[in-house]
């Protein structure tokens, strides 16, 4: 045996530490960016707890229309949670004396908002606009799914971009009649492929050179 | 002995430095999910109340908010010297008013009203205080000055204002349509032809009462 330091025994073990390196990397990278994508860290389907169990599926059931307390959201970009004195003009006398619903009244009887914990909340650089999907013949369930049925709001889609594209390159699978945009048991897919691409039409909605899928309306 | 302990020294080295050299990577990338910027009702801990929208300075008026029509704002109106419910509308209602009013009135205030406005609406029947109908004599006299009035500021012990959460000229509409309801339970013939007295008059294309009836 020479004094060398290395032998060729050293190759293969360079080698290996070298793939180790690239593939742990990799690896970790594509952990991360499963863990990222996971149901857990995005919250798809899971119940938030909130300061006040508010359950939309009691409410609207009632007959209760989204706009009743989201009274924004035909025309703002943003989709309001309705302020205290929503809520009381109704708790002022139904379940007045419950202890699930105190928080509602202190918040009434002091001023100070109630913290909702937020469902849904895109990246701080996506730029979002319900009026323009709500008047476009987007409905509310094709976003968010079945409200109706939600005794804790959850977050229906994990709002990755793959998701808002896939609608902005094909309306025509999503659109629907403008009196069904509120009703959550409807189903686009009632309507043939033709009648959908009429409304498309109908609605002005404009697909062409790419326009829907162009970084610069979502990212501005 | 060095030789072989050396690649386990720096593995754990290199992935000491990966790990910490990420941090701020993930700290930027967070940075830009969540920027300074505020959100619609972003709670921030600048104020004690959380609020990053601050409320308005008593006394001051935004830009656009100056409210000096108190016929649409206020719903009265100069007579006789005196400001009283006003007993016409602030601007002409069209068959998109109705059907915008209609909208808003099976919205806001039918599920306590109902949809005919008989009283009998969804939250009554779960137990909530009775409502009124708008079929009395009385309330069939009544100006639509005096339903704003009880929009704006709620009625009896009952009845919360609704006006945070109606905008102006919805207000309206909603008032030409339950009296245009209010028509239609006690409709005549004659009335399927003559629809002006409906304030303003003549404002009203003439098909207005049957599209009342679609509601019974
Ligand atoms: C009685 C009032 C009321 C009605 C009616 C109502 N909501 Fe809500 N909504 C709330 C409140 C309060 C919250 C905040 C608490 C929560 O997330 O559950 C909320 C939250 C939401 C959220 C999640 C917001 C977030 O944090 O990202 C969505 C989505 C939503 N509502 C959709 C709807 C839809 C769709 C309808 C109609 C089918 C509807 N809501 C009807 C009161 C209401
Ligand atoms: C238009 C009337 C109305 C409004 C507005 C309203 N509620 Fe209710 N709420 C009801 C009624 C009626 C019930 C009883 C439900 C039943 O009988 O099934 C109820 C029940 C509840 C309950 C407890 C019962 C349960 O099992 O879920 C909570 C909590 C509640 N509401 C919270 C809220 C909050 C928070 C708001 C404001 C965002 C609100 N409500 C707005 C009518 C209303
Ligand atoms: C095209 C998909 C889409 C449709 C249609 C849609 N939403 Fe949303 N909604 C979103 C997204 C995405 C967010 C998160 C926005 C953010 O974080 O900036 C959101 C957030 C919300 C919020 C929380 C407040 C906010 O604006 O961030 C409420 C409340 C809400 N939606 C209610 C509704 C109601 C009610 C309807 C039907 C009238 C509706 N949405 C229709 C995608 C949609
Ligand atoms: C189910 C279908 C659907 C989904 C999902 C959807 N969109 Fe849209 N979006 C539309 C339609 C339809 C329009 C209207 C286009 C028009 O008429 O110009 C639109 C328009 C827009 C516009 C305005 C474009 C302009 O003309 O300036 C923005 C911004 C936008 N969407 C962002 C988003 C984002 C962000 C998401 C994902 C979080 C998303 N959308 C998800 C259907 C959808
Ligand atoms: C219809 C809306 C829409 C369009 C068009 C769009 N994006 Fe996005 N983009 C999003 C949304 C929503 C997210 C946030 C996704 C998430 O939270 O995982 C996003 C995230 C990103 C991110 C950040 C990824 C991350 O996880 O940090 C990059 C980079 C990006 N988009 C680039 C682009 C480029 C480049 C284009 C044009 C080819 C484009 N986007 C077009 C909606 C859009
Ligand atoms: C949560 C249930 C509820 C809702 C929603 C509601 N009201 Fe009422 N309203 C009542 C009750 C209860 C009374 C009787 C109050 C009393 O006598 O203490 C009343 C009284 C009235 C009166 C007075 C009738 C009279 O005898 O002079 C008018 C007018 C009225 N409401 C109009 C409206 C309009 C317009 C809306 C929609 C914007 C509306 N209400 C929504 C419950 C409601």
């Amino acid at each position: 045996m020479s004094s060398q330091l290395f032998t060729p025994k050293h190759n293969t073990l360079a080698r290996l530490t070298l793939l180790l390196f690239v593939g742990g990397a990799a690896g970790t990278l594509g952990l991360l960016d499963l863990i990222h994508r996971s149901p857990y860290v995005r919250y798809t389907k899971v119940r938030r707890e909130q300061p006040v169990p508010f359950s939309h599926k009691h409410h609207v059931n009632m007959g209760i229309d989204c706009r009743y307390c989201h009274t924004s959201v035909e025309k703002s970009s943003f989709a309001n949670i309705p302020p205290t004195q929503t809520c009381m003009n109704c708790h002022n006398i139904m379940w007045k004396e419950s202890d699930m619903l105190e928080p509602v009244r202190e918040s009434w009887r002091t001023g100070k908002s109630l913290e909702w914990t937020r469902v849904h909340d895109l990246p701080d650089f996506v730029y979002f606009n319900h009026s323009i999907h709500v008047n476009n013949g987007i409905g509310c369930a094709t976003c968010h799914g079945r409200v109706d049925q939600m005794p804790l709001t959850w977050r229906e889609e994990p709002l990755f971009m793959k998701w808002c594209l896939e609608c902005h390159r094909d309306p025509a699978e999503f659109v629907r009649p403008d009196d069904k945009i509120y009703d959550m048991a409807y189903d686009p897919q009632e309507l043939s492929r033709e009648e959908r691409e009429a409304l498309v039409d109908a609605y002005g909605i404009d697909t062409s050179n790419h326009r829907m899928t162009n970084c610069s309306i979502c990212h501005r | 002995m060095t030789t072989s302990r050396s690649p386990l020294m720096m593995t754990a080295a290199l992935l000491f430095l990966l790990g910490t050299g990420c941090k701020p990577l993930f700290d930027i990338r967070k940075a830009m999910y969540d920027q300074p910027k505020f959100e619609p009702l972003e709670k921030t801990d600048f104020f004690g109340d959380s609020r990053s929208a601050r409320p308005l300075i008593e006394g001051t008026v935004a830009q656009g908010q100056l409210r000096l029509n108190s016929h649409l704002y206020e719903g009265v109106e100069l007579i006789d010297g005196d400001y009283r419910s006003a007993q016409t509308y602030p601007f002409e209602i069209t068959m998109e008013d109705l059907e915008r009013g209609q909208e808003m009135y099976n919205i806001h205030c039918s599920v306590c009203h109902g949809l005919s406005g008989h009283g009998n609406g969804m939250v009554v029947q779960r137990g909530y205080a009775k409502a009124p109908g708008f079929h009395r004599d009385a309330l069939r006299q009544a100006p639509p000055g005096y339903f704003y009035g009880v929009i704006m500021n709620g009625f009896g012990k009952n009845m919360m204002p609704y006006y945070h959460q109606i905008p102006v000229e919805d207000r309206w509409r909603i008032i030409a349509y339950i009296k245009t309801l209010q028509r239609s339970q006690f409709a005549q013939v004659e009335d399927l032809e003559a629809v002006d007295a409906l304030a303003p008059a003549e404002a009203v294309e003439h098909e207005s009462p049957e599209h009342a009836h679609e509601h019974h």
